[in-house]
This record gives structure tokens, sequence and C-alpha cells, in this order.
């Protein structure tokens, strides 16, 4: 804090927050070099939402882009959260799933290409039911084929998060990248709440929802690589970080035995607060420097 | 949903196509695009039904004052008169950029 009574950083930053899905994607590149595919002049839209009355958006809510970051081939698809809540649907999965295929693609004929994935989303698309949940488990089998080439960063910046079935894929990455303002968690506080009661879970309480899905919680626990602030050459210098540093050695979900254990040390019988089990990950989280 | 359609004369060839907005809770998409004829087509389809008189009077105030060659598709979320007013005005702007 300057003595000016602001925070100067915070006043002269430059949101990701407040870009939309296409604004994000075009700033994760070197200047100049993105082109959009199948963009909202192409129409590939969901056939699914007419039919059940709710008006579709002409790139269901899924923007693919080419182009290079630090001079490397890399594909970035955003999901624009404000579109049906960032859900995935037949198109919007098959646009993921395809663009990371061609990146795979690329990887295997010699020129190595990076992906980028930008997840606000809730995950499964209701209205389009099975082809959702289809849509992402044919998106985790080719984030697992596309990371043994090249690495598969998940970034979620909020304010959607990141929650249900994309939570899994987003376990998948090679790395995550996540602000304090994001969230990510398989079931969502409501969620929770519903199927197990408010003693479970108090979905109205923003500070707790925050102390366990939180960004700051995530990285302070091991479960997401680098925590940014809401600040765009921040967000975009942690992906080029990334992009260099190339494939982990070990993903973080390959490490089962470690997870495994960590789980089965927990006990379950009692209720933990976010800061204790923050203290104990956290001290765990020194074997994970070896990534 | 409902799905309404205008046309409108036009003079003005157009070069360039503009896409703004999302298709969010009181927001709207547009999708601008020149057109070959000298008309302006536009293609509506909003979640709220019952609407269409509003949105004739919006678009007559707008092409009251524009003559582009063009034709529209908007994707609407329930969005507000004034709402749909600026997303077309942007449309234009950024068309012309």
């Amino acid at each position: 804090m300057s003595n000016k009574g602001y925070n100067a950083n915070f006043i002269n930053r430059q949101s990701f927050i407040e870009l939309d899905a296409r604004e994000r994607a075009t700033a994760l590149f070197d200047a100049g070099t993105s082109r959009e595919l199948l963009g909202p002049f192409d129409r590939v839209e969901s056939p699914w939402l007419p039919m059940q009355g709710v008006t579709p958006q002409a790139d269901d809510g899924c923007v693919v882009m080419k182009g290079k970051i630090t001079g490397q081939a890399a594909v970035v698809v955003a999901l624009e959260g404000a579109f049906q809540g960032g859900s995935m649907g037949e198109v919007s999965g098959e646009k993921m799933t395809a663009a990371l295929d061609l990146a795979c693609a690329d990887n295997e004929k010699g020129i190595p290409t990076s992906a980028v994935i930008l997840l606000e989303t809730g995950g499964v698309r209701l209205q389009e039911a099975n082809l959702g949940l289809a849509a992402i488990a044919e998106l985790m089998a080719s984030i697992l084929v596309l990371r043994k080439h090249a690495p598969v960063i998940c970034l979620t910046a909020g304010t959607v998060g990141c929650f249900g079935g994309m939570s899994l894929a987003a376990g998948l990455a090679s790395y995550i990248v996540m602000t304090r303002e994001a969230r990510l968690g398989m079931n969502g506080p409501e969620v929770i709440e519903q199927e197990n009661g408010v003693e479970e879970f108090d979905s109205s309480d923003r500070a707790l929802i925050w102390a366990i899905h939180g960004g700051d919680q995530r990285y302070a626990t091991g479960l997401a690589d680098a925590l940014v602030d809401d600040d765009t050459p921040q967000v975009a210098d942690a992906i080029r970080r990334f992009v260099s540093k190339g494939v982990p050695p070990v993903h973080r979900s390959s490490q089962v035995a470690l997870y495994r254990n960590r789980i089965e040390a927990l006990d379950s019988s009692r209720q933990w607060d976010p800061k204790e089990f923050r203290a104990l990950w956290a001290t765990n989280g020194s074997n994970e420097e070896k990534r | 949903m409902e799905q309404i359609e205008f046309n409108y004369p036009a003079k003005r060839k157009l070069h360039k196509r503009a896409h703004v907005g999302v298709v969010g809770s009181g927001d709207l998409e547009v999708l601008l695009e020149p057109a070959e004829d000298e008309v302006a087509h536009v293609f509506i389809r909003t979640s709220v039904d019952g609407f269409r008189d509003t949105w004739k009077a919006v678009l007559d105030r707008f092409f009251a004052n524009y003559d582009g060659a063009v034709r529209i598709q908007i994707n609407d979320a329930g969005a507000t008169p004034g709402n749909v007013q600026l997303r077309l005005e942007q449309a234009v702007e950024v068309s012309e950029r």
C-alpha cells in the first residue's frame, strides 16, 4: 500500500477476469500471432438448445485460437463463462477436443505445440446431458495423449471457476494456473449443501467457499501450480513460463500412491478446518517440488 | 424462444463484419455482416417470447440513422431495449473501425 491510501498496482492493473473468452485467449499469445478457428461467423452452434427454447450462441461459448507463445506453436481454447455457465455441450466439447487432437498431430509431425485451456465452467451442459458427459470423457482422453508430447496448461481465472466433470479434466493438466478469485472443485458448494445439508457445507458462506475451493488454498495445498493476481501481463507471463518449462517429469494425476496415502491419512470422522488442512498438505507439498 | 425477422432499406456497402456481445443473462450477441443487395436484413432469436413490437421499435429507431447494407443476426438472452441499442451501435463501431 502506498501512502496515498490506495494500492497503485491494484488501480492500474489490467484485469484479466473482466475480459471475455475471446479477449482472454488473444491476450495469452505473442502479439499479432493469433487467429481464431471456427469462430462465430462459422455458426457451428448447439443444435440442441433451440429445441428446448434456449437461445444458442454462434460459437457455442467455446473460442479456439492458434498462434505462438514464446515463439512456439500453441493452441488456446477458452470457455465463455457468461454463456450457459461455460457448460460443455456437444459442440463446445468437440471444438476443444478437436483442437487438442490437432495439436497432438502437429507434435507427432515434429512441430512442438502446447495447449492452454481456459476453464470457466460448471461442467456438463444439462440440456445436452449424455452428449456433454461424452464430450468431457473424450476431452480427458485427448489431454492424456497430448500431455505426453507437450504441456497442457489449465487456467481458471474466475469468476465462474471450474467445477463438475471439467474439474477432472483440469486435474489431468500438466499445470494449473489460478487467481485468488477462481475456484476449483468437483462438487460446487450448492450441490454439497443440497445433498448433505447445511451442516456439511453452508453455501452462503463465501469465506468458507474460498477457503476450500479458492485459488489461494488450491495453490497452498499443491493442487495448483501457480497463483497469479487478476492482472493480464501476470497471467500471460505464468502461461509463458509453463510453456517454456515443457512436459513435467511426473504429472500430478500420475501420483496415485502419494494422493491415496494422503487421503487415507485424513480422519474423515471429524470436520476439518481449511487452515488445518492447508498446514497438513502444505507440509507434504514439499514432495511436489520434484514435479 | 421466438424468432423474429425484419427488413430495412439500405444504401451503403460495407466491407467488414463485426461480432460483439455474449448470450448471457440480460445480454445479447450481435453478428453483423456485409450484405450483397441493397437491403438490411435482421434475424433475431430471443429467449423472451411476445416482444415483437418492442424489437420493431428499437430497430426502427436504429435504422432511422443507419443505412448500411447488412445482415444482422441477434442471439438474445433477455437484454433490455437500451442494451440492444448499445450492442447494435457497438457492432457498427467495430465494423467501421
